[in-house]
């Protein structure tokens, strides 16, 4: 029989203290490996908010900026691009679409975006992903709209309503364009990202609306939904547009042509660097999540420290009893380390396991509730890197109860504290 | 038995006192056991009974003297050897307790050929461990059905007996008992102590047995009595007698 076996048998008699403690260590391994992993899906969620774009053109600004704006629809454009300078680079050679974005309305809350029916057809967020109508079709009208889920789940909108969209990011009562009322004409499916906060209308529903205002206010001359409709409804500017190319070896060389573009000051930039730069900032919550549950983790193992130095009176006489049948102090030593590496490994799998099933039932659930499909995927090395870490810390948490036991074996000798 | 010139058991000039204790602990003069010698070391509780099987078993080194068994001289040898020399050449009962409760009686019986090459040769000779593990208890009086049971559903005596067969098992030369009988009553006592004789005598063991109750002591070649620190003061308080 050998130090293994022993080891087995002797923990198999104590399972219940063993039972939780191991228990108490696949808590915190799920939850430092859940932190690991909810960082690491939040980062490939912001990072993948726009795919396939290839640069998004605004005016100069700082690239956080533009693509804030942009694509988060937070804060405000410095300046707008002309629309002669935008048809103008969407008509190059190397750029294949171009999809428009005029911002500056909002609805109850929720910005506004003027677009084309391109948006539908080139936006992609995720891997590739396109957006998907859950009702209704695209806009057609000058005032139609489209809903992103968000918003019309927390407005309760349903194809067939009309809205009224405001001026500006403050609804205040005066500065309703409720003379012209849009009405809803479909509904997108979750995406989890900031598309899902968007009330969509055509770029001639944003020009139709404003073409009898004058900047901040109504001109004295007003004009009713159907007389705006006769006349010519091309915008004069837009906020920015997203570029996709022919050849995505081109995107410096289109960058850079565009920031040096002589007629206007503009920038573009380049989504995928700028929002990793942007997660860099962010990071640092993420970070202190998981500061915190390495401290759950050593909480854990100090647990594990407390319950294995609370067995070791009740293992006093087991160890005088394999000492006076020669068991060195080395094999005590071996054993307390055995045990306490057959708890961790078994709370590392159980807490692993913890951490697949918690995710098989949550997924489901974080698609409808954030558009965020969490990735099933094997333990990549960070994770790996952490249970190592966690077995090796637990290693040396049992050299206390280890050098415990040796010290008291050499004491006690074969004598019998009953 | 052949007489042999070599001592099993010999002990010059022991000493042993605690760091930080003024009086000696144990005070042996000349201790010699040939093979097949046993001997009986009486003493009340605080006498330095087990302090004298721990300077036995190598556990623990005298403050002064020399320990020798089978010719070596325990001081010779590592901390490590001198454990595998106990794994070796030793079996040991204590008073109570002597089981590992997780294992069957037939497990705890062989466990003592896990550390000791020697021994597990030795109980392997003609037939498997287990087997011999097996005659070893049946000797003992030990019914086979409760050879598999787990050795909490056994009364004291039978554990006592399942410890002596572990003890017994590879055929040590040294039996180093701790008061195995303060647990039993008068009955399963003498048979107890009958069985303990007749299989140290079957192996050639010599037998070292600690006890307060000196009704056992006629059985013995030689007898020692310790005196406890506790009941009198006076510094030569343990003298060792080969009677």
């Amino acid at each position: 029989m050998n130090l293994l076996r022993i080891a087995l048998k002797s923990a198999r008699f104590r399972r219940t203290n063993l039972l939780l403690t191991v228990f108490t260590i696949a808590i915190s391994v799920t939850l430092l490996l859940g932190v690991d992993k909810i960082r690491k899906e939040s980062k490939s969620s912001l990072l993948n908010t726009v795919s396939q774009t290839d640069l998004i053109v605004g005016a100069r600004s700082s690239p956080t900026n533009l693509l804030l704006y942009s694509v988060f629809r937070i804060g405000n454009a410095t300046n707008n691009v002309t629309w002669e300078t935008y048809e103008s680079i969407a008509a190059r050679e190397e750029v294949a679409w171009t999809v428009p974005i005029s911002l500056g309305d909002s609805h109850r809350g929720f910005r506004v975006m003027g677009t084309t029916s391109d948006y539908f057809d080139f936006y992609q967020y995720g891997n590739g992903r396109p957006l998907v109508l859950s009702s209704g079709e695209e806009f057609v009208g000058v005032y139609d709209t489209v809903l992103g889920a968000d918003v019309a789940n927390e407005l309760g909108y349903a194809i067939g309503d009309e809205i009224i969209i405001s001026h500006g990011l403050v609804s205040v009562d005066f500065a309703d364009h409720d003379d012209k009322p849009f009405t809803v004409v479909g509904i997108l499916n979750k995406t989890g990202t900031p598309v899902d906060r968007t009330v969509h209308v055509s770029l001639a529903g944003i020009e139709a609306i404003h073409i009898d205002w004058n900047e901040g206010g109504r001109s004295a001359v007003t004009l009713t939904a159907e007389q705006a409709l006769k006349l010519d409804l091309t915008p004069t500017s837009i906020t920015a547009f997203l570029v996709g190319l022919e050849n995505r070896a081109q995107t410096f060389r289109v960058q850079r042509s565009i920031n040096d573009f002589s007629g206007e000051p503009m920038s573009a930039i380049l989504p995928g660097a700028t929002l990793a730069e942007f997660w860099r900032t962010i990071s640092a919550i993420e970070q202190v999540l998981f500061v915190i549950s390495g401290f759950v983790l050593v909480v854990g193992l100090l647990g594990m420290l407390t319950t294995i130095l609370s067995t070791l009176n009740e293992r006093r006489r087991e160890i005088a009893v394999l000492r006076s049948i020669g068991a060195r102090a080395s094999h005590v030593v071996s054993l307390i380390l055995l045990e306490t590496l057959m708890v961790v490994i078994a709370g590392c799998v159980a807490g692993v396991g913890l951490l697949y099933g918690l995710l098989l039932l949550a997924r489901p659930i974080v698609v409808r509730r954030s558009g965020v499909d969490l990735a099933i995927t094997w333990l990549d090395s960070t994770q790996l890197l952490i249970m190592g870490g966690v077995v090796l810390g637990a290693a040396l948490v049992a050299l206390i109860p280890g050098i415990i036991a040796y010290r008291r074996s050499i004491q006690d000798g074969l004598a019998l504290k009953v | 038995m052949t007489s042999s010139p070599q001592p099993v058991i010999s002990l010059e000039a022991i000493r042993f006192r605690w760091p930080g204790q003024s009086v000696d602990l144990i005070d042996i003069d000349e201790l010699s056991l040939k093979p097949g010698e046993h001997l009986f070391v009486r003493g009340a509780s605080g006498s330095g009974k087990t302090t004298l099987l721990n300077l036995l078993a190598g556990v623990h080194a005298p403050t002064d003297g020399v320990v020798r068994l089978l010719g070596t001289d325990l001081a010779d040898l590592s901390a490590s050897r001198r454990d595998q020399f106990r794994a070796d050449h030793l079996g040991v009962i204590f008073q109570q307790f002597n089981l590992l409760p997780y294992l069957t009686a037939l497990e705890n019986v062989t466990l003592s050929c896990a550390f000791s090459d020697r021994k597990s040769k030795r109980a392997g000779e003609g037939q498997d461990i287990t087997s011999t593990a097996r005659s070893l208890l049946d000797a003992l009086n030990l019914a086979g059905s409760l050879h598999d049971a787990p050795v909490n559903k056994l009364s004291v005596g039978q554990q006592q007996r399942v410890a002596v067969a572990r003890a017994l098992i590879g055929g040590p030369e040294i039996l180093i008992a701790d008061e195995p009988t303060s647990a039993l009553d008068a009955d399963n006592r003498d048979r107890f102590m009958d069985l303990l004789f007749r299989e140290a005598e079957a192996q050639h063991c010599t037998l070292v047995f600690v006890s307060h109750d000196p009704q056992l002591a006629d059985r013995f070649d030689h007898q020692i009595s310790l005196r406890s620190v506790n009941d009198d003061m006076d510094p030569a308080q343990a003298t060792g007698v080969a009677l």
